[in-house]
């Protein structure tokens, strides 16, 4: 097959190059696995530590999260650079714009509608004393 | 504890005439079936050849034939809404008791939206996208079954609540406080709740299922800018189902366990929220009504394309178009609720992107107008449907971008003028685009035309009866009639409210002439024969096969060289006069093998969701278990595929190309 292609044709099997190119699935298995361990037992760590200053370890949480998602996405989900994943890239990021639309849009519409709840007191009014 | 939970005698509405009419007409219809069956000795035909079918053709049109008889149903319901309203002025009360109307409107709307337009518009996409795509099934065909009976079941309970309990009273939406326990103590909620989560179950593996099969299953050659519109449209309407069902899902389950648990997601007390599911609900509600029109339009777009004699104007931006309409439907939620307290910020930014969204619809407009245009326009049925879309919707539109606008909505919001708005938009687009699809492809699927009499007398009752029936709601918004009336005092709203009601009888009409029309049509099947294939000349590669199509679509996969595969190579075999292909050596074919697993399955989520309704657990854990075990069973099948021997396809293929011969 000499043209490039972008997108492996649904149906077709991998060719033999793109096999025996790739690494085998052990390795990637074990990889992920073990850099997912560490990760874990990092968090763990930063957690309980008192090394660090509160607010960082809250964002040492954070980056950990984030550190732990790519893991899995790459070496267990599959997801690379690749043009044979296109789809796959362009459904995840479909994804992670909707989640944010529809965390980001619910929290800032709750808050908003709680501050303009207030009672002059500042205490959210409640339905109850309606009664 | 009582065995029934709930359940007693008292639940059926013996002393409720209308129900137990509606009951007892209901139970007819289904004994008459059902000894029509068995009479006729076609049990194991129908077991085999529809029931537990993995065919999506088979899949799609029982899709279609669940929304055309829950369409009854819902618009039953719409006839005592609207003749309800036509009495209750003044010192009259009407026929309906409150308690009974508000079912009706919950029902109402339920049906419409999740048993009706939903069934119809899935059943059109499994027809068509398999056949469109020139591959022989759907990516997981015992799934598609799975998702097939799963919606049916949610059908079902929503039926049941007619004869035994009753249905929610809390509209389509439910919003709590009024869904909560402490409000709605009776089962009609719960009805609610389960019905919705099985059949939306079914509808989000519906979704994976297609987008799966659009993603991943062309012929070889259909890049993604040669797949046909329709594809395209039920791309982002799956991909919307995918991002959003499980939306609606959370929001019920919390529901669920505010009502079952005591949990307080929703509740007045414990610090819930209720402002949280109107939220999380529209969330959801939005992209629901585009994961409903944007198959339509993709109706539409082949409809035009194939009666005009061309190709369709502006592929790329109908693609565009489409696309940009997925993403923005996630982008607009808020405008169901301007007046639940938001600042203006909050308001004008959704209400911007409201306006937003009108745009990539107005490209379409014009898309179809100009496909329309220096064509040579066939004025068949599904044209005059498209044609009275395309008017009609633009209507709805108009008044959709108003109320797009916070202070004008804040005069509009639940008035009947947006009761008027929705349906403008949900019969005038949803509607038209099933029938305008219904009888595209109904000679594809039968192998018989529709009665074109019989089908313009429908079409010309719905366009007449819509106008009539829901321009005076918009004069009644106006005036400032709220929505949901059981009654009111108001005398100078009754003239209007005769005139929608006459509207609605129009339509009726319309309802009743498709009924005769498919019943012409079944008569007349050897008049309207469809031998060729391709009845309307049309572009896309469903048309190149049979019709109706064998289990296998395809005898070869077709390969594809260009957008409108099927044209072209009509029109090349044309320009070469080219012979007939020469004899190919027909090579046997793997097909998925029935499977029971979707109809038991189904059964067993009838008996879980009755049992949770009526507060039997010990049912539906019997219920859990046999779903299962169902599922278990069929995860360890050695065999899912039949082999259709080269002899079949090839005496199918001769037998074809003789009767287009002759």
């Amino acid at each position: 097959m000499t043209e490039v292609r972008h997108e492996r044709a649904p149906g077709d099997r991998p060719s033999r190059e793109m096999n025996e190119s790739a690494p085998s699935e052990f390795l990637v298995y074990t990889i992920g696995l073990v850099v997912a361990v560490l990760l874990t037992a990092t968090s763990f760590w930063t957690a309980n530590t008192t090394l660090l200053w509160s607010g960082g370890v809250v964002l040492g949480l954070a980056v950990l999260a984030i550190a732990q998602m790519g893991i899995h996405l790459v070496f267990f989900l599959h997801i690379s650079s690749g043009p044979e994943s296109t789809n796959n890239v362009l459904a995840l990021a479909f994804g992670a714009l909707i989640v944010f639309v529809v965390i980001a849009g619910t929290m800032w519409i709750v808050a908003d509608m709680n501050t303009n709840m207030m009672m002059p007191s500042g205490a959210p009014m409640s339905m109850r004393m309606q009664h | 504890m009582n065995f029934l939970g709930k359940l007693d005698w008292n639940a059926i509405p013996l002393h409720e005439p209308i129900i137990m009419g509606a009951t007892g007409f209901m139970v007819l219809v289904v004994l008459v079936v059902l000894g029509f069956v068995t009479v006729k000795g076609a049990w194991p035909y129908l077991w085999r050849e529809w029931l537990t079918s993995v065919d999506h053709k088979r899949i799609g049109a029982m899709y279609c034939i669940l929304a055309l008889v829950m369409m009854l149903r819902g618009f039953s319901d719409a006839i005592m809404i609207r003749s309800q309203q036509a009495l209750a002025a003044g010192g009259a009360q009407g026929y309906l008791p409150p308690e009974h109307f508000n079912q009706i409107f919950s029902a109402h709307g339920t049906i419409m939206i999740l048993f009706m337009a939903m069934p119809f518009v899935v059943g059109l996409m499994n027809f068509a996208v398999p056949l469109q795509l020139g591959v022989r099934d759907v990516a997981f065909p015992t799934l598609n079954s799975v998702s097939f009976w799963l919606t049916a079941s949610g059908a079902l309970l929503v039926n049941i609540s007619l004869a035994v309990g009753e249905f929610s009273k809390a509209t389509w939406w439910g919003y709590p406080p009024l869904s909560e326990m402490q409000y709605s103590p009776g089962v009609g909620v719960d009805y609610y709740l389960w019905s919705l989560q099985i059949s939306g179950i079914g509808t989000l593996l519906a979704g994976i299922n297609f987008v799966t099969t659009i993603l991943k299953l062309r012929a070889p050659g259909m890049s993604y800018m040669r797949m046909p519109v329709f594809c395209w449209t039920a791309l982002a309407a799956n991909l919307l189902i995918v991002a959003a069902f499980p939306v609606l899902t959370a929001t019920l389950a919390m529901l669920a366990l505010d009502r079952y648990l005591g949990f307080h997601f929703f509740s007045l007390e414990g610090q819930g929220n209720q402002m949280l599911y109107s939220n999380l609900f529209w969330v959801w509600g939005h992209p629901e009504v585009y994961i409903l029109i944007l198959p339509a339009f993709g109706v539409f777009s082949e409809v035009m394309a194939t009666f005009s004699g061309k190709p369709l104007f502006g592929y790329r931006s109908m693609v565009a178009a489409t696309m940009t309409i997925c993403v923005l439907s996630f982008l607009v939620w808020l405008h169901h609720f301007f007046t639940m307290g938001a600042s203006a910020n909050v308001n004008g930014f959704f209400g911007v992107m409201s306006m937003i969204i009108a745009l990539p619809t107005g490209a379409k407009v014009f898309n179809w107008l100009f496909t329309m245009y220096g064509g040579r326009v066939r004025f068949s049925v599904p044209v005059l449907w498209s044609i009275g879309f395309i008017v009609t919707f633009v209507i709805g539109g108009m008044t959709g971008v108003l109320m797009a606008v916070p202070p004008a909505d804040f005069q509009l919001h639940n008035s009947v003028f947006l009761v008027a708005h929705f349906h403008n938009v949900a019969i005038g687009g949803v509607v038209f685009g099933v029938m305008a699809g219904y009888n595209y492809w109904f000679p594809k699927a039968f192998g018989f035309k529709l009665d074109e009499r019989w089908g313009r007398a429908s079409f010309w009752c719905w366009f007449v009866g819509f106008y009539v029936a829901f321009m005076p709601l918009y004069v009644l918004g106006l005036m400032g009639m709220t929505r949901r009336m059981q009654h009111y005092d108001n005398l100078s709203w009754q003239p209007w409210l005769i005139a929608a009601a006459f509207g609605t009888a129009i339509i009726l009409v319309g309802v009743v002439c498709q009924i005769v029309q498919l019943v012409v049509s079944i008569r007349h099947r050897e008049e309207l024969r469809d031998v060729t294939g391709d009845p309307w000349n049309a572009r896309t590669l469903e048309w190149a096969t049979a019709s109706p199509p064998p289990a296998w679509n395809f005898a070869f996969q077709p390969k594809v060289a260009g957008l409108d595969a099927f044209w072209s190579s009509k029109s090349h075999a044309q320009a070469t006069r080219e012979e007939p292909a020469p004899p190919r050596n027909y090579e046997p074919v793997e097909m998925p093998k029935n499977s029971a697993t979707g109809f038991v399955t189904a059964f067993f989520a009838v008996v879980i969701g009755f049992a949770l309704i009526w507060h039997i657990w010990w049912l539906a854990g019997v219920g859990m278990f046999g779903a299962f075990v169902t599922l278990l069973a069929f995860s360890f099948r050695r065999h899912n595929e039949i082999e259709v021997p080269a002899e079949e396809i090839a005496r199918f293929v001769r037998a074809h190309q003789a009767g287009v011969a002759a």
